[in-house]
């Protein structure tokens, strides 16, 4: 064993027991960073403590849509490199105290980090945290990997399009031969009216193709852009429907069972969802 | 003994070849010399030829992994085991280099001496990005997703939906069929021909389809003598 750098991918002796979820898509442009946010702020609104990883590499903005961009000072690759203690890449959310981000660094690549920096990444802040949500960039390539390397759990975000189903197919493809999943999914950007109209794919059109567990139907809300350009989680707002499926989303992955949300446009929605439900109804 | 790994560059990228032994000696041996020559190989395509390792996903993916700490991107996995190659294929790697490949190491005559080579049974479902690519005949149980492709010498028979893109008798066998529990591919090819999905039935059959008179036809998949 001539000098090998040890560079050991064991999670085993992990400190804590935090859990880590990555949000990812495939496509691009569906909804992952304002997933990443919002679930991230809707488990700390519910008393977890929370860390948000921005793993989109070059193209960090989850910064921008938790509104902390203005206050960071390292980032991941900092903290990867040894510039930094863990601690003082974490930044700590004003509104709620429970939630912190380490946000990506804009001026790098993927490159700079390897899927086993992440496990290493991960495992230090399991004793930290209860939640890591990692925010995976588009794409199939390295930065994806990097984010699902430390991951427990996996929530596949997809747009009711023949385009953005097909590369969630594909992903979850990959993450099945990763032995990662099973992955569970959201669809975002739903409009119910559209459906009705057999304009937009319907759920269960999607349901019936990617065959893997609904966690979260999320409306199309005009809401929510507003929310990313001002920086304030979308579940923060207690009128927005977004913001109540995000904050649904957020208890079913704790753990909570909670009735899916009606639709409001389409009565017949929901009954015909309830056959892929296996809990919540 | 450590395990032998030869390097070789070839156009594609470096084509390392790894000699028999247990695995886990065999990828120690690997990220030994990855170590050793680190600077030769940092940001290199790496195409690995496994020849009969059998290799699993969480096994390959964690070796990707490890080469990934060394900057090295593995690009292809070569091999004589179709579990190998599918698990790789599953993984997104390409199973095949096209040019630059050596003259000393033969195409592995499509899996020759290999047991039950003429049969490959596929037990999950092919989902976009993944793709078979068989000389014999393919089963598949469970569905085969747009964006999915199987190419066989022989007949595809799946036990599921099929709407991906299907070639049967890809070497030009005319007798080849295709049958599914629902047969809606974006594609189907046999032999030659090409057929591509009538608009959407409301209740889907079984069907076999297969060529008469050069044209590809398809009917009720059911029992002789139990058809329509
Ligand atoms: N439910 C929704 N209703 C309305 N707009 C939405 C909804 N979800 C996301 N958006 C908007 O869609 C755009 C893309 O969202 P977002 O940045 O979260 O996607 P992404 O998957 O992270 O993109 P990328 O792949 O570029 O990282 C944003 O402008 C966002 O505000
Ligand atoms: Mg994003």
């Amino acid at each position: 064993m001539t000098g090998r750098k040890k560079s050991s991918n064991n999670s085993s002796e992990a400190a804590g027991n935090g859990k880590v979820i990555t949000i990812t898509s495939g496509k691009g442009g569906v909804g992952k960073t304002t997933a990443t946010a919002n679930l991230g702020a809707a488990l700390a609104a519910e008393g977890y403590k929370v860390c948000c990883i921005d793993g989109d590499i070059g193209l960090r903005n989850l910064d921008v849509v938790l509104g902390l961009e203005n206050r960071i000072v390292y980032d991941v690759v900092d903290v990867i490199e040894g510039r930094c203690k863990l601690r003082q890449a974490m930044i700590r959310d004003k509104r709620l105290p429970e939630l912190y981000l380490i946000p990506a660094a804009q001026t790098r690549d993927k490159s700079a980090i390897s899927p086993s920096d992440m496990v290493r990444l991960a495992d230090e802040l399991r004793g930290e945290v209860d939640y890591i949500v990692i925010d995976s960039p588009a794409g199939i390539e390295r930065g994806f990997r990097n984010a699902i390397a430390p991951a427990d759990e996996i929530v596949i975000i997809t747009n009711p399009e023949v385009s953005a189903v097909r590369d969630a197919d594909r992903i979850i493809g990959l993450i099945e031969a990763e032995q990662k999943g099973p992955a569970k999914l959201v669809i975002n950007r739903l409009n119910a009216k559209m459906v009705q109209r057999g304009d937009m794919l319907a759920p269960e059109d999607v349901l019936e193709l990617l065959a893997i567990e609904l966690i979260g139907l999320v409306p199309e809300d005009e809401h929510v852009i507003v929310s990313s350009n001002s920086g304030s989680p979308i579940v923060l707002n207690e009128k927005s429907r977004a913001g109540q499926a995000f904050r649904n989303i957020a208890k079913r992955l704790a753990g909570q069972t909670v009735p899916f949300m009606d639709m409001a446009a389409d009565d017949g929605l929901l009954n015909r969802l309830g056959k892929f439900m296996g809990r919540g109804g | 003994m450590r395990p032998t790994v030869q390097i070789k560059g070839i156009r594609e990228g470096l084509l390392v070849t790894l000699g028999e032994g247990m695995w886990s000696d065999v990828q120690t041996a690997l990220l030994q010399e990855v170590a050793e020559k680190a600077s030769f190989f940092r940001g290199a395509k790496l195409i690995l030829d496994v020849e009969n390792h059998i290799l699993n996903a969480a096994t390959l993916g964690k070796l990707r992994d490890l080469l990934a700490d060394f900057d090295l991107s593995l690009w292809a996995v070569l091999s004589h085991s179709p579990t190998t190659e599918q698990t790789a294929q599953m993984l997104g790697l390409a199973t095949r280099i096209h040019q630059g490949k050596p003259e000393d190491s033969p195409e592995p005559a499509n899996e020759a001496g290999l047991e039950g080579a003429d049969g490959l049974l596929v037990r999950r479902t092919l989902r976009s990005g993944n793709s078979i690519d068989f000389p014999g005949h393919v089963t598949v149980i469970g569905d085969v997703n747009p964006g999915a492709e199987i190419i066989a010498g022989g007949d595809v028979v799946v036990w599921g939906r099929l709407r991906g893109l299907v070639h049967a008798g890809a070497e030009g066998d005319t007798s080849a069929v295709v049958c599914a529990l629902d047969l809606s591919p974006t594609q189907l090819r046999i032999a030659g021909e090409i057929a591509l999905t009538p608009p959407d039935r409301k209740q889907p059959r079984p069907e076999k389809a297969f060529l008469r008179d050069g044209q590809v036809v398809a009917e009720a998949w059911s029992l002789p003598g139990n058809e329509n």
